[in-house]
């Protein structure tokens, strides 16, 4: 098929590629809608849903669209676009991204590793070429977007259940400065005693550690964003591996 | 100066230093590790790929049972392949890897002259599984080149630089898409 020699092409020339178009820093919300195509009423709908999706399942589902890739590669672009939102809990990875492209009638579903198994390539695809093409080939857009997130959640549905999020322990990562640190500390503290004693200053200072090093406070704490409503949204830190299918239409 | 601070401050700063020079050696060491476990992930997917052309060829074979040569040259690229992997020889897979891939781009062109097996569901799953696969090999390469540029700047940076010499890193080649005449045209800067 023409999109398979067009990938295959696309490949060979990612390590020479020139131009890429930038992905949008962070979404807008769970639907980010850079068309205009989609009324208030549709985005709150959509957000209404997938935000109530995450709370059940703590899957992410997020929404853009763009109005033409530029010239760029829709599956690169995708990829970027997952890794700079990181949609999905962190170690979970169970986030998808619905990506339109509306001016260059492509479109991709782009699938976090811990939905691979739910969401295989050929689902993805599947969803693509019977909910959401043929909608948009009507002109339908929300009711495509909307189709095509309902098949999203029926088929993660079963996957992962919202539970006591797991704070990430951070701490091991500080374990030599900690140690580097506490000697540098020490042995300041010796000499300075040292010291002290040859001059006959009376009573100890003390260990006044000030806060500085062993604050408890930057270690420890999750990380990523986990939004209740429709209000701030953010991705929870999940990884993609390249998985779910393009179309178009 | 008292005599404990002339021998204890120089005793910091080398011990600042040893702790130093175990940070800078062991960061040296895990990227190595990283990029070596992100090759092996762009192997996995290779694998991944090797795995659906089975199916592939007996789906097509179905509808057109007169292109044998180019589904007996993509099963036999495709045993080349796994046979290189055996091995253990790292060039000679990649090379049958990229073999595959030139063999399979024909195989796809020949489809196109079958309009039933191009709408064909099964085959549409299987184009699917195809792409996403192919897709993921991307992303691994892509990610692995990333890994790699990672260790080559660590060791030709300062401070790495300094053990890199003496302790035997070497700079890493990043991955290079081969550059097939049928595939696509070389891009020149």
């Amino acid at each position: 098929m023409k999109r398979f020699l067009l990938l295959a092409f696309v490949f060979a020339l990612l390590g020479t590629r020139a131009y890429s178009l930038e992905v949008p820093a962070r979404p807008e919300g769970r639907v980010t809608d850079r068309t205009g195509t989609l009324t208030r009423d549709q985005i709150y709908a959509l957000e209404k849903k997938l935000s109530a999706f995450e709370k059940e399942t703590t899957n992410q589902i997020a929404v853009l669209l763009i109005p033409s890739l530029e010239g760029d590669s829709l599956e690169d672009y995708s990829i970027r676009l997952a890794e700079k939102w990181k949609i999905g809990q962190q170690g979970r990875n169970n986030g998808v991204i619905l990506l339109v492209v509306k001016n260059d009638r492509k479109l991709r579903i782009e699938v976090g590793y811990g939905l691979e198994g739910a969401l295989p390539d050929a689902l993805a695809g599947t969803i693509i070429r019977n909910e959401i093409g043929p909608r948009f080939r009507e002109g339908q857009f929300y009711q495509g977007i909307d189709a095509g997130v309902n098949a999203l959640i029926a088929a993660t549905k079963g996957e992962y259940k919202a539970g006591p999020k797991k704070k990430r322990n951070q701490m091991e990562a500080w374990i030599p400065f900690l140690i580097m640190g506490a000697f540098v500390f020490f042995f300041i503290l010796a000499a300075s005693r040292a010291r002290r004693r040859q001059y006959h200053s009376g009573g100890s200072r003390g260990w006044n550690s000030g806060g500085g090093f062993f604050g408890g406070g930057p270690f420890l704490g999750g990380s990523g964003g986990w939004s209740s409503g429709g209000d701030s949204f953010s991705g929870g830190g999940g990884s993609f591996g390249g998985g779910g299918a393009s179309g178009d239409w | 100066m008292s005599k404990v601070a002339i021998i204890l401050i120089p005793l910091v700063i080398i011990g600042v230093l040893v702790v130093g020079a175990f940070g800078i050696y062991n960061g040296l060491v895990s990227s190595q590790e990283e990029a070596k476990a992100a090759w092996a992930q762009v192997e996995n997917q290779y694998q991944r790929r090797a795995d659906l052309i089975p199916n592939l060829v007996e789906t097509v074979k179905g509808f057109a049972q007169q292109e044998k040569s180019v589904l007996e040259e993509v099963t036999r690229l495709r045993s080349q392949w796994g046979e290189a992997r055996q091995s253990g020889d790292i060039n000679k897979s990649l090379q049958a890897a990229q073999g595959l891939e030139g063999a399979l781009g024909r195989l796809m062109v020949v489809v196109e002259k079958y309009p039933e097996l191009k709408s064909n569901q099964n085959f549409m799953k299987l184009q699917d599984q195809l792409e996403g696969t192919e897709n993921r090999i991307s992303v691994e390469r892509k990610r692995f080149n990333e890994s790699v540029l990672n260790y080559n700047k660590k060791i030709r940076t300062f401070p790495g630089a300094l053990f890199a010499g003496l302790f035997g890193f070497e700079r890493m080649p990043l991955f290079e898409a081969e550059q097939d005449a049928k595939k696509a045209p070389k891009v020149k800067f």
